[in-house]
């Protein structure tokens, strides 16, 4: 159906509501909402694992983390009389990841002082989306760490387990007992390996089955929602310097238990690769990749805690800024060729 | 075929949307009853630009008629209830860079009128009334070889051929180039990378041989021998008849005339990306093709030449390309300059109920308009009807930094830290991210999924600079 315009005053009643704007007039179809929701996605994976091995506990812990995070952006955005953006699904991220790096067995109500944190001191004081300096989810994990130091380094669950018994995790007993004291307790290395790459190992709700992990990650790589710079310079340096300085001598490290083991993909695939906090250009993405990975084993291996991917990676946030500002892109025409 | 070559730095690949038209051949349009013709219509002094208001107009006995209008007064070359012919010269080039003007119809000339401009908003245009009875003109080929190089230049001037491709630079100026510039290749520009737009794709499949004949008479301007067209390969019927063309012609002559298929890319169609596809060179920052020794014309512009110097017609035709899901028939079509929108519109069956936003250009770089009493002028490639599905009106929100803009910026800019700049007041230091290089081509608010109005946002920042550049010079003396 068509209609023809045959006068002037036909053109414009016609006409009124044709929309102008700045060129370019078509777009892409991607979106905030489309990225933040497809991230979400790619962290059900895990978080399905963690049901089956650690028990209903860990997606109560989730939900509470969701619900809490996306209510603190709500509720403060209202206050502050800001646009609520609660719908681009970037609330709900912060609270999956907040809930995937605490250990299932703590108390109910643990995400909530975690999420003010990282929602609202964190994210909405900085400005909003897109302003905030930390890793939200990974400020909330710090806090909590320094507020309830005993519940988030005691509560692991021993999968197949169903009862929460204290355990320990495995870098805890690589750091404190070595290699030998890892095989005493979880069975010999091959078997180790086969286990922690499917996520049967203690450790936090979402960051201990590393096949899950990379399936999510190397959909967001496949959608070039992440490049693979980021992962693949934190996990390759932690694995290169675990391996030169992680064992009894030097270059006798174990690589690949290091990278499987705590929240190495994790961070690697869904923590640093954070938009925000991380650079934009190549070169600075892998200088800041290989800053978390030396910065990881560093704690790992003569730190007070037994993991360091988050402070790791929150000591490499700030520094994005003046990555962005040291690594630009080439201006064409600038090099004579 | 070769290797199909493109550049290495960003680019994006947008729904082509081709389909609509490139498979339609070009069809006359019907003389519309009134035509405006702009008196600006290219880069530099408007036709028959006297004086400014302020200054006391000079009196003139070679001008026949003066137009009063708010700001200028135009002295012009015919005068009101005037009887035209149809490819009369009715504006003239002044003393300074311009275009010389054509009546496209037979007819009365009707007066000098504000008329809706895509760009400026309101410009003024000579209108004429189209006489109905009036014949087409006809012209008779002569053999250009045989004239000197400063006889073809002048018949492109007289022809009032600019830039078709949208800048609109007066061609004549274009390929007066000084002696001591070394010039080595002729680039034609048929990449036509714009979504939507199949003009030049038609130009190059229906009247190929016109443009290799407009090539070789560039050359012979210029004084070299070897041209490039650039043709992306999405239009493999466009590369195989001008090679037709090329096998058909210019071996006769010495010329070295080549196509090169491009990949779909955009901008493939920038002047700079197309030379570093071309040639591998890459123009310098704030440089000029010249600097790399290469002039770049658009395929639609070497046709005119041709039409200009071996026809003797001068511009006032042009083939454009009318698409889009809000549009009653997408068409290619050869129109009369100055033929407005609603002719258009209503030989081509209306507009559609879902129709939103009418563009005059390409859909990446176009002007959105809000009338269509806008008529064609000489830089028009099509006018693009996009329905409702077919724009993304969400409004925008903060950049998360996601970087997608710098990879897809061709030009190595950073859009993202204009606009953060810019939204904080500090636009005066967004010349560090490379505001001026900036080519306005759209690809960074086309991938940005926070939807900023990344190009506005440039725009605007240049447009401050220019302000307060004005400001400061008027305080100094």
């Amino acid at each position: 159906m068509t209609t023809l315009i045959k006068t002037k005053s036909e053109a414009a009643s016609e006409l009124s509501d044709l929309s102008v704007s700045v060129s370019p007039h078509v777009k892409s179809g991607e979106s905030v909402e489309k990225i933040m929701w497809t991230v979400v996605a790619c962290l059900l994976p895990p978080l399905i694992l963690s049901v089956m091995i650690f028990g209903l506990r860990s997606l109560l812990i989730t939900m509470i983390g969701v619900g809490s995070c996306v209510t603190t952006e709500a509720v403060s955005q209202r206050l502050l009389r800001k646009p609520v953006r609660i719908r681009d699904g970037s609330a709900v991220i912060t609270g999956m990841l907040l809930a995937y790096v605490i250990p299932p067995g703590v108390p109910l109500w643990m995400p909530i002082p975690g999420a003010f944190m990282a929602i609202f001191v964190t994210k909405i004081l900085m400005g909003g989306i897109g302003f905030n300096i930390f890793n939200p989810a990974l400020i909330g994990r710090a806090f909590l760490m320094a507020g309830y130091p005993v519940a988030m380094t005691s509560a692991w669950v021993f999968p197949s387990r169903v009862d929460a018994i204290s355990t320990a995790t495995p870098l805890y007993v690589m750091k404190h007992y070595g290699i030998s004291g890892l095989v005493e307790k979880f069975g010999p290395l091959s078997s180790i390996r086969h286990d922690f790459f499917l996520g049967i190992q203690p450790g936090c709700i979402g960051e201990t089955s590393a096949l899950l992990i990379l399936a999510g990650g190397l959909f967001l790589l496949f959608k070039g929602y992440v490049t693979w710079h980021i992962p693949v310079s934190v996990l390759g340096s932690i694995g290169f310097f675990t391996w030169v300085f992680g064992g009894e001598a030097m270059f006798s490290g174990p690589p690949l238990l290091a990278i499987l083991s705590g929240g190495a993909m994790l961070g690697a695939f869904f923590m640093a690769t954070d938009y925000v906090t991380s650079p934009n250009n190549r070169t600075g993405k892998i200088i800041f990749g290989v800053g978390i990975g030396a910065l990881t084993v560093l704690i790992r291996l003569r730190g007070g805690y037994p993991e360091g991917v988050c402070y790791a990676v929150l000591l490499m946030n700030p520094l994005t800024p003046t990555l962005d500002r040291w690594f630009k892109p080439k201006r064409f025409g600038t090099r004579v060729s | 075929m070769k290797r199909s070559a493109t550049f290495p730095r960003g680019g994006i690949h947008p729904k082509e949307e081709k389909h609509l038209t490139k498979n339609l051949p070009v069809e006359v349009m019907p003389l519309p009853a009134r035509v405006s013709l702009f008196l600006k219509q290219h880069i530099g002094e408007p036709c028959g630009f006297a004086v400014k208001k302020k200054q006391l107009p000079p009196i003139n006995e070679e001008f026949l008629f003066t137009a009063r209008h708010p700001g200028a007064i135009y002295q012009l070359l015919v005068n009101k209830k005037e009887r035209v012919s149809e490819g009369e010269l009715i504006g003239s080039i002044g003393k300074k860079l311009g275009a010389n003007l054509h009546a496209s119809v037979d007819g009365t000339v009707e007066g000098v009128m504000d008329v809706p401009h895509p760009v400026e908003g309101k410009a003024p245009a000579i209108v004429l009334a189209t006489d109905p009875e009036a014949k087409p003109a006809v012209y008779s080929s002569i053999d250009w070889t045989r004239l000197s190089r400063e006889e073809l230049v002048a018949k492109i001037t007289n022809a009032g051929i600019v830039g078709l491709g949208g800048a609109g630079f007066p061609t004549h100026a274009k390929v007066a180039i000084k002696p001591d510039v070394k010039m080595e290749t002729l680039i034609l520009n048929g990449a036509e990378c714009e979504p939507y737009l199949t003009c030049d794709h038609r130009i190059m499949v229906e009247h190929g041989d016109e443009v290799v004949e407009g090539a070789m008479i560039l050359l012979t301007v210029l004084g070299i021998d070897s041209c490039v067209i650039g043709v992306e390969d999405n239009k493999p019927d466009a590369v195989q008849a001008l090679k037709t063309a090329i096998s058909q012609n210019s071996s006769s002559l010495g010329f070295k005339i080549t196509v090169q298929p491009l990949r779909v890319k955009y901008p493939q169609g920038s002047a700079k990306q197309l030379i570093q596809s071309i040639t591998g060179k890459q123009v310098p920052e704030f440089g000029r093709s010249l600097d790399v020794g290469v002039i770049v014309q658009n395929v639609g512009t070497t046709r005119a030449v041709y039409q200009a110097v071996v026809l003797g017609k001068p511009l006032y035709e042009k083939t454009i390309t009318i698409s889009g899901r809000g549009i009653g028939r997408p068409a290619n079509l050869q129109v009369k300059i100055g033929t407005s929108l609603t002719d258009i519109v209503n030989y081509l069956g209306g507009v559609k109920p879902n129709l939103a936003r009418v563009v005059v250009g390409g859909p990446m770089m176009g002007a959105a308009v809000s009338s269509l009493d806008i008529p064609i002028t000489k830089t028009t490639s099509g006018v693009i009807f996009l329905a409702r599905d077919e724009i993304d009106t969400r409004d925008y929100g903060p950049c998360i930094r996601c970087g997608f803009c710098l990879d897809a910026c061709p030009m190595g800019v950073e859009p993202n830290m204009i606009g953060l700049y810019l939204e904080a007041g500090r636009w005066n230091e967004t010349e560090q991210f490379g505001m001026n290089a900036c080519i306005e081509c759209g690809s960074c608010a086309f991938v940005c999924p926070a939807k900023r109005p990344l190009v506005q946002f440039v725009k605007l920042a240049k447009l401050k600079h220019r302000f307060a550049q004005r400001e400061s010079k008027k305080k100094q003396p």
